[in-house]
């Protein structure tokens, strides 16, 4: 067990940002992004002589490949060279946390859609054209689809995990009530709206230049070089921005950079490889489905005294990030709830669906989809509300969670008492019985969804980024990062930093593109924890400039320096403006040999966890929050609508309002798209069924809930988030999980019949039929 | 090779690329123009949306929102097309730009071209500015990052702009409030002085508007010659003459959804017609695709089946025409009666009259810009609460758009009891055959198949029929 130490030296003045900083300010990107002039991979102006790649993959789950004829596809005009597992000069292997995935297929292949070659021609039209040449010849063995039947067969991922708390056995013995109980939650397809791509260009001595849409630069760099069996210092990884990501390019936008990067390295051209839709969404990996089952017991007065749970992951055909993914449903499987007893289990189950992927929320959404699920059996069967079950177990300051981290600073009942008292629950529990009462086609149903999500890399070691300031001589300031921007506005806030730290206007600072030839050996932009990190390492820098700047001006003014302030550009002695502006002191401190670039690494203190005793300090701290849903669903067509979702949510003290607000109406709606209508599906053999934006629907305007009010909770932050502003990705996706139950409430105001079942999501179809169920 | 010409934003274009390859692929990588995104490339998303600008009695021009990807670059000869890059101005934001950037409206910023270009061309639309139909503007635009509430509010801040347009001089107008460029003046006359004699169709795969054709085979259109019928003038008109409406076969969707007469005597029409794609493709599908495609879940099928119509089918090299009722057109799965070099010209129908009534409904995944799991219209004509005739059809629970005869001919002459309705559910019942999908059950599609013909009679006679008078549990 280590403990990082807080570096003392560093001197986090700010508390938070200025209130007019944090209210107005927008999305730096957001001019050119509404004008068309922002740049994605797609969009890199290409250099001549270009090729265009596309990938042939495999057109069965599972098989030996017995021949393949290249023959046809090579003779057509305009293709260059198909490129396959033969040609790999380092290790064909681009697993990241266990070694067991191919670039290549080689023998075996194990999901529809395994890339098992790269046809590179002059344009994608052709590449496209020999795709549909090459022949091959398939034995198919058999094909493992679900979870469950995997774990009949044995076949797994990696060992399986478990987190105890209390003695459950000894705790079921003493429940007044006892319920278990199976529930399933189904993928979810990222559908950033920006494909998966990358460009490769070569430069001297064999260097090679990627652009990626990636989350993990770092990981592309590595896995390229792995593959090409050369030194990491050769490749180049440039990321400007993505077109979403969701996850969905944390470990999965790697394999079609390298496939670039191979064909760059042979041929000594640029490459250019996009996918198309219909193959991202084939041969990329979604959010994980879980089976699980659990047992519940509760004691008489509500009190959930003990909670048992396995978890079956379906982690699909290779390791991918699924490990760190089920350890993370470990992590929150009691949610909000304090349980005094927890023995919790999940396997990571090997099928032959694409390996399943970080989808925001990573694993956290499945482990608390169980416990609601659970509450809500217990409180339909006991006859109470599940208000009432959920209420009773919030979680309370000093609590302990499963992992043995203690609760510091909790807020789940600070946001749950919010959330009643603000929105008045009673009043609105009361209209819905009342419109229920006297309409006889439509009813309503309501739900709340408290949620306690932990902020950090469950992964210590992953816990740390730099960043590098340079100040030009010009008095303009460049900031380069690990963090990717993907619409977060993770780079307005790194940004408003600098711009509070050195009190300079917006324009005076640039966001560099990520570029691993910058910033070294990142993690990649994920977990919630990207402002936290990048923001700190900036504000690290930039404080050290800042330092350096007020001796200058301190030595050039004759001033001592801690009378010394910069204000809007200019240099306040004791809080009054001298003539030394933000120029002319950059200008001194050049003529002083001063530097004016720092690079900062910021590690997360504090945390740790110890996986041999599945015990620690994971979480930097956790994002708190209360949802309420009301629901109107249609009993004529079994179509549903969304009248409200009311939230009272944990920023801490949010920096910018505008872009968290966006973050979690963001998260929110695609919670409840995972909840409601999005639905993977894939055949027995193993093929995406749901494989265009015709067959999965994600929401539209029309389809969101008709008002969503957000109110931030009073508190005083938290000094382990940047400027006291709590992460925000994630956490309010799981708000989402409430729609299931707001419409499953809703449906037994109707249908007294109806037995209620977990079984997400809850398409118009599975409405239609429980409302009509006998 | 016959040139196309058209005004790209403010350049007008002349080229020789094969009329078949998609506009977005023009645009993006002849022009450089990358504002206009791919997302889906199959009118799904909205990232790739443009305006077609088109001259209206050869002195102003209509704007309509497409979804480029879906549309042969030939169907932009002769017209204004404008990507996100022609609405900009000179080094400050447009009003439909600010309102997004104002609201947070963009977030990754992939999508945000396409619903800039939605909004802009809402602003230049003939349609009332209202709140929903700035919702319907942006209906084909998809956003998978800001949950749409922030995209929501910058669509009603553009409405709340516009609310003082003057309709009259209306380019200026909105020229002078920043929705548009100066150059936007220039183009009626630009487009005026094209020289856009019709293109010689070439033979090969009639295409009118694209929508089903781009999305089921795009390689082999941009490949070989596409025959463009979009432009034809003898397949367009609606008319009506003594109660009966005639629709040329490459009306779009929008056009019947702007027909002033066509909306009198069908008052919930616009409300279907939401339930069909989106704005973007309503404007661009022809219904007479719709029909020939022949998807048993076609909606406009379904509909005009419901509506009792005839088709005019056509030869026109052989300069030969026939009339057959569209209930029997089809024949089977993807097959219906139309031979090698025939098309669809027109469809007439008798329109309702006081005693006649008609529903459409429609169910999916999600309600708009989705395919049904099941769709169903009926048409009934009452005399003293008997029925004298009806008409339904019903799709996605058989091998073709299905006209129910069976239940039909059960329901004349009975009176509308909901007994009467119960049984005939029965025989629709034994009509229907649906099999299972990624759509739904066939459980699933016949439970839903009886609960639309209950609907029909729930929305169509609600003193009558409530829920209850059909099922238990309410």
């Amino acid at each position: 067990m280590h403990k990082n130490k807080l570096n003392n030296s560093l001197n986090l003045k700010l508390d938070h940002v200025s209130n007019a900083l944090k209210k107005s300010v927008k999305n730096i990107d957001s001019y050119t992004h509404v004008r068309g002039e922002s740049l994605y991979v797609d969009d890199v102006i290409v250099r001549q002589g270009t090729f265009h790649a596309v990938v042939f993959d495999s057109p069965k789950a599972h098989g030996i490949i017995k021949s393949i004829d290249y023959s046809k596809a090579e003779a057509l005009e305009g293709v260059e060279r198909i490129f396959t597992c033969k040609d790999i000069p380092g290790k064909n292997e681009i697993g990241g946390i266990i070694h067991d995935e191919p670039l290549f297929a080689e023998n075996e292949v194990h999901f529809w859609g395994m890339p098992i070659a790269l046809i590179v021609a002059k344009t994608e039209f052709i590449a496209r054209k020999a795709r549909e040449l090459i022949q091959i010849e398939i034995e198919e063995l058999p094909v493992i689809t679900t979870a469950k039947e995997a774990k009949v067969k044995g076949s797994f991922i990696n060992a399986p995990r478990s987190f105890s708390l209390g003695d459950t056995e000894k705790a079921f013995s003493s429940c007044e009530y006892i319920f278990e109980g199976e529930t399933f939650s189904n993928g979810q397809e990222h559908l950033y709206i920006e494909a998966q791509g990358a460009y490769s260009e070569p430069l001297e001595n064999g260097n090679i230049k990627i652009t990626s849409s990636t989350q993990g630069p770092t990981s592309v760099q590595k896995t390229i070089a792995n593959v090409l069996g050369i030194a990491m210092h050769k490749i180049e990884v440039d990321v400007t921005r993505l077109g979403g990501g969701f996850g969905g390019k944390e470990d999965q936008a790697t394999p079609w950079a390298v496939m670039a990067a191979l064909a760059t390295y042979y041929l000594n051209k640029s490459v250019k490889l996009i996918l198309n839709r219909h193959d991202d969404l084939r041969m990329t990996g979604k959010r994980h489905p879980y089976e699980s089952t659990y047992k519940i017991g509760l004691s008489k007065d509500l009190k959930i005294l003990a909670y048992q749970v396995e978890f079956l992951q379906n982690s699909g055909a290779a390791a991918d990030l699924s490990p760190a993914i089920a350890e993370r449903t470990l992590f929150h499987a009691t949610n909000s709830y304090y349980v005094p007893n927890v023995l919790s289990k999940v396997l990571s189950c090997k099928t032959n669906l694409p390996p399943n992927t970080a989808f925001r929320g990573f694993g956290g959404p499945q482990g608390m989809f169980v416990i609601e699920s659970a509450i809500a059996k217990a409180a339909s069967k006991i006859g109470v509300s599940a208000r009432q079950i959920q209420e009773t177990n919030l979680l309370n300051e000093n609590d302990t969670f499963s992992y043995g981290q203690i609760a510091k600073k909790v807020e789940a009942k600070n946001t749950w008492n919010s959330a009643k008292d603000i929105f008045d629950i009673d009043a609105l529990e009361d209209e819905i019985e009342y419109f229920n009462k006297n309409n006889a086609t439509f009813k309503k149903g309501l739900a709340l969804m408290p949620i306690t999500f932990g902020i950090s890399f469950t992964n210590t070691s992953m816990n740390h980024a730099r960043a590098l300031v340079h100040i030009y001589l010009d008095g303009s300031i460049g900031i380069s990062t690990a963090a990717v921007e993907m619409g977060q506005g993770v780079n307005t806030k790194i940004m408003q930093i600098a711009a509070q730290v050195f009190s300079v206007s917006l324009d005076k600072i640039k966001i560099e593109t990520t570029n691993t030839t910058r910033v070294a050996n990142t993690s990649p932009s994920a977990a919630s924890s990207t402002a936290d990190l990048n923001g700190k390492s900036t504000l690290m820098a930039c404080n050290s400039l800042l330092e350096r700047l007020k001796k200058v001006a301190s030595e050039n003014l004759n001033v001592l320096e801690e009378n010394i302030k910069l204000k809007d550009e200019f240099v306040y002695i004791n809080d009054e403006k001298s003539n030394l502006s933000w120029t002319e002191l950059i200008s001194k401190a050049m003529f002083n040999r001063v530097a004016l670039t720092e690079n900062a690494h910021y590690a997360t203190p504090e945390i740790h966890f110890d996986k041999t005793k599945e015990k620690g300090h994971p979480f930097a701290y956790h994002v708190y929050g209360t949802a309420i849903f009301t629901t109107t669903v249609d009993c004529i067509r079994g179509t549903y609508e969304f009248d409200s979702v009311k939230i009272v949510h944990d920023y801490g003290k949010s920096m910018s309002e505008g872009i968290d607000l966006g973050q979690v109406e963001g998260a929110l709606v695609q919670g409840i798209g995972w909840m409601t209508m999005e639905e993977i599906a894939y055949n027995s053999n193993g093929k995406l069924l749901s494989n265009a934006l015709s067959t999965y629907k994600v929401p539209d305007v029309f389809s969101v809930p008709k008002s969503i009010e957000v109110i931030p909770v009073e508190t005083d932050g938290n000094d382990m988030a940047i400027l006291k502003s709590k992460a925000v990705g994630e956490p309010p996706l799981m708000y989402g999980i409430g729609a299931y139950f707001a419409i499953q409430n809703a449906i037994k105001a109707f249908n007294p019949n109806y037995k209620v079942k977990f079984h997400a999501p809850m398409t118009p179809e599975k409405v239609l039929m429980s409302l009509y169920s006998e | 090779m016959p040139m196309i010409q058209f005004i790209l934003n403010n350049k007008t274009i002349k080229t020789s690329q094969n009329s078949g390859m998609t506009l977005l692929d023009f645009v993006r990588y002849e022009q450089s123009l990358t504002g206009t995104k791919i997302g889906c490339r199959e009118g799904d998303c909205g990232a790739c949306t443009v305006l077609v600008g088109t001259l209206k009695n050869n002195e102003h021009i209509e704007y309509q929102s497409i979804t480029s990807c879906i549309s042969p670059l030939g169907n932009a000869h002769g017209k204004h097309i404008v990507t996100v890059e022609g609405t900009n101005l000179q080094d400050k934001l447009t009003t439909a730009q600010e309102a997004m950037k104002a609201n947070y409206a963009t977030q990754c910023g992939f999508c945000t071209p396409g619903f800039v270009v939605s909004l802009t061309g809402f602003a230049l639309s003939n349609s009332e500015k209202n709140h929903n139909n700035a919702l319907n503007a942006i209906s084909g635009n998809i956003c998978r990052c800001t949950g749409y509430k922030a995209i929501e509010k910058a669509a009603y801040q553009v409405v709340e702009k516009l609310q003082d347009q003057k309709t009259d001089n209306s380019f200026n107008w909105l020229i002078k409030n920043e929705f548009i460029p100066d150059y936007f003046k220039s183009i009626p006359k630009r487009l005026k002085d094209l020289d856009v004699k019709n293109i010689q169709q070439p033979k090969g795969k009639y295409v009118s508007g694209g929508t089903d054709l781009y999305v089921q085979q795009a390689d082999n259109l941009v490949d070989n010659s596409v025959h463009l019928i979009a432009e034809k003038d003898y397949l367009k008109e609606i008319t009506f003459n003594n109660n009966i409406c005639t629709i040329g076969s490459n009306s779009t969707v929008s056009d019947l959804w702007n027909n002033t007469e066509l909306n009198a005597k069908l008052p919930n029409l616009r409300k279907y017609l939401k339930l069909v794609s989106s704005e973007q493709i309503r404007n661009m599908a022809s219904f007479g695709g719709n029909l020939v495609n022949a998807s048993p879940i076609a909606d406009m099928a379904i509909f005009f089946l419901a509506l009792n119509s005839k088709i005019t089918i056509t030869n026109v090299e052989e300069e030969k025409e026939r009339i057959i009722s569209l209930k029997n057109f089809y024949q089977g799965y993807k097959t219906y009666d139309l031979k090698e070099g025939e098309l669809i010209k027109n469809i007439t129908f008798k329109l309702p009259t006081d005693q006649t009534f008609f529903n459409f409904e429609k169910v999916c995944k999600r309600t708009h810009l989705d395919i049904a799991s099941v769709n169903s219209a009926i048409q009934i004509s009452l005399a003293n609460n008997i029925i004298s005739t009806a008409h339904i059809s019903i799709g996605g629970v058989s091998a073709i758009p299905k006209y129910l005869h069976k239940t039909s001919s059960f329901l004349a002459g009975k009176t509308l009891t909901s007994k009467t309705i119960i049984e005939a559910n029965d025989i629709l019942q034994e009509e229907i055959s649906p099999i299972s999908d990624v759509r739904g059950t066939s459980d699933y599609k016949r439970l839903l198949g009886r609960q639309l013909f209950f609907a029909h009679f729930i929305e169509l006679f609600p003193k009558q029929f409530t829920l209850k008078d059909f099922v238990q549990h309410a």
